[in-house]
């Protein structure tokens, strides 16, 4: 059976509608999973309209491709722990960005076989090389930085940047050499050179900056895809391209938004490495010291409390405490205390992480909630725990101008009547800056894992009931 | 109109639909929804296939195409299928 061309035109464009509605799906909960199904129906629709075509005759390499990539697909999708889902989204933003390379040579190929290259389609397919070619390895590198393969560390050198731009200047100008000749020499090498600087654009952004590095890269995922439709015509991949490209850059934006710092200071990197010098305001505190409290203690509080709010961090996902926490929670509320969870938009490793780790835990989601919706309440709870959390509720950024998170929004923790720290250590976050809440005088810090910690005072309130 | 500049009709069209859309999903999906764009980004299948596919295909534009076939399916099959999973995970209230 075979299509024409423009019966397959519509059914890409039925396919770009289901798409579109797949995305809208993820307004809400309720409907994400019917959003899911949606783009898995565009997906199919999309592959089959395309194998019907008349363009494509042999079918065995493709049959070939899809049983052995679905099946790498389907075991990761399976086994990956939900505390990885940053590395996995790296692994596929490198796929999709090698794909595209691939793409753009094999077209090259085939064309020039043909004799159907002129210089448009050939600077069409520069751009789809040399995006596709940065996702690769810049996902490559943030891989290696989630999965600790390589240092979080930013990588900085002196001229880094300058160098960057050097880079980029020579590859542009492979890319006309390469459209305005043809030349299998130029593409190679304006190829090669992308894919260094994947890397050196990548290298320089420190860990604590990975939910911007991760929307970033999801958003050139989605211009390689825009770029590789451009060279073959195909606005199937244009809609695509642009939907995806757009919500990275979207999410990007908010990452940056939520640290109150602009995408050019993220992307120009090294946050992190510079020491904190600027101790005013918190060297008073300093001098105070902190106090530090027992299982038992926070137990005393929250199980008399009616409010009590739960401030989860990376650290929560390091330990793997979100089960203890359901326990907490399910233990606490059989008392008649309210439990919720604040979640700040930056906690993680990439956008929206500790939703979906609570999610795992089978805490509702109506149970937590965004900074905005929850910093109000923090001055009528009792409570605040904070698990594997740090920078996002430093009141530093709100009191001390000379702090280099000055002016990121916080979730007001200290402002609860009581506030425990779940900390391994007195190390300060990934920003290097000292926590003016632990000098608080209504907070208490208790040390330990923050799993074993929780999972005491899940033990001491059974023991303990009433 | 060249067919480039239809092309960039689209795009630019589609680019607004992506921001209105977006900025309307909820913060708590936020990882749902880069793992879905990442399956949907897989659509670079489409451009794999008609690589290999080609009748007049040369053997190294094969085994090209072949990869990229591969690559995007890891994307397509993997993407939807975590994502998939992480949706069953958001639930409202406990049975």
């Amino acid at each position: 059976m075979q299509i024409s061309a423009n019966l397959q035109a519509v059914a890409y464009l039925v396919s770009a509608i289901l798409f579109i509605l797949s995305l809208k799906g993820l307004t809400h909960p309720a409907s994400a999973r019917r959003g899911n199904f949606l783009g898995i129906a565009g997906m199919a629709i999309a592959v089959v309209a395309t194998l019907l075509g008349s363009e494509v005759q042999s079918y065995g390499f493709i049959v070939a491709g899809v049983v052995v990539g679905g099946l790498i697909g389907a075991v990761l999708a399976m086994r990956v722990q939900m505390t990885a889902m940053p590395q996995l989204v790296a692994a596929l933003h490198s796929f999709v960005g090698l794909a595209a390379v691939l793409v753009a040579i094999g077209t090259f190929l085939n064309k020039r076989d043909a004799g159907l290259l002129d210089a448009v389609l050939m600077g069409e397919l520069s751009a789809g090389a040399i995006i596709g070619a940065i996702t690769f390895t810049g996902s490559v590198i943030a891989f290696g930085k989630l999965q600790g393969l390589i240092s979080g560390k930013p990588v900085k050198f002196p001229m880094q940047h300058q160098l960057n731009a050097v880079i980029a200047l020579v590859t542009i100008a492979l890319g006309v050499h390469f459209a305005s000749t043809g030349s299998l020499a130029s593409l190679a090498l304006m190829t090669l050179l992308a894919l260094v600087l994947g890397v050196t654009l990548i290298i320089p952004i420190g860990g604590a900056d990975m939910p911007v590095i991760i929307s970033m890269l999801n958003s050139y995922s989605g211009w390689a895809a825009a770029a590789t439709g451009f060279t073959l015509h195909n606005n199937l991949l244009i809609i695509v391209g642009a939907l995806v490209g757009f919500s990275g850059a979207i999410l990007s934006y908010i990452m940056c938004k939520a640290m109150n710092r602009s995408i050019i200071n993220v992307v120009f990197g090294g946050f992190g490495s510079e020491s904190a010098a600027g101790a005013s305001a918190g060297a008073t505190a300093m001098e105070k010291g902190v106090k530090s409290a027992s299982v038992e203690d926070a137990v005393y509080w929250m199980e008399d409390a009616n409010r009590v709010i739960i401030v989860p961090g990376y650290g929560m996902a390091v330990a793997q405490a979100q089960h203890a926490l359901k326990e907490l929670m399910e233990l606490l509320e059989a008392r008649g205390v309210e439990v919720r969870f604040g979640v700040h938009p930056v906690a993680g490793r990439m956008p929206g992480h500790m939703n979906v780790l609570l999610a795992e835990a089978d805490i509702p989601y109506d149970h937590v909630l965004e900074m905005d919706e929850i910093n109000p309440d923090f001055a009528s709870t009792d409570v605040t725990l904070v698990v594997g959390a740090n920078d996002v509720v430093n009141p530093a950024a709100k009191e001390d101008a000379s702090s280099p998170i000055y002016g990121m929004p916080i979730l007001e923790a200290g402002r609860s009547r009581q506030v425990y720290f779940l900390k391994r250590s007195m190390n300060p976050g990934y920003s290097g800056v000292d926590n003016l809440l632990f000098y608080q005088d209504n907070t208490s810090l208790i040390f330990g894992d923050a799993k074993d910690t929780i999972e005491g005072m899940v033990t001491a309130l059974k023991g303990g009931g009433h | 109109m060249p067919d480039t500049l239809v092309a960039l009709y689209v795009f630019v069209l589609a680019c607004f639909i992506g921001y209105w859309v977006i900025w309307g999903v909820t913060p708590s999906l936020h990882t749902p929804l880069v793992a879905l764009t990442n399956a949907i980004s897989g659509i670079v299948i489409v451009g794999a296939l008609l690589v290999t596919g080609l009748e007049s295909a040369g053997g190294a534009a094969e085994v090209i195409g072949f990869f990229a076939v591969l690559l995007a399916s890891i994307n397509v099959f993997g993407g939807f299928l975590v994502t998939n999973r992480m949706l069953a995970m958001f639930r409202k209230k406990n049975k």
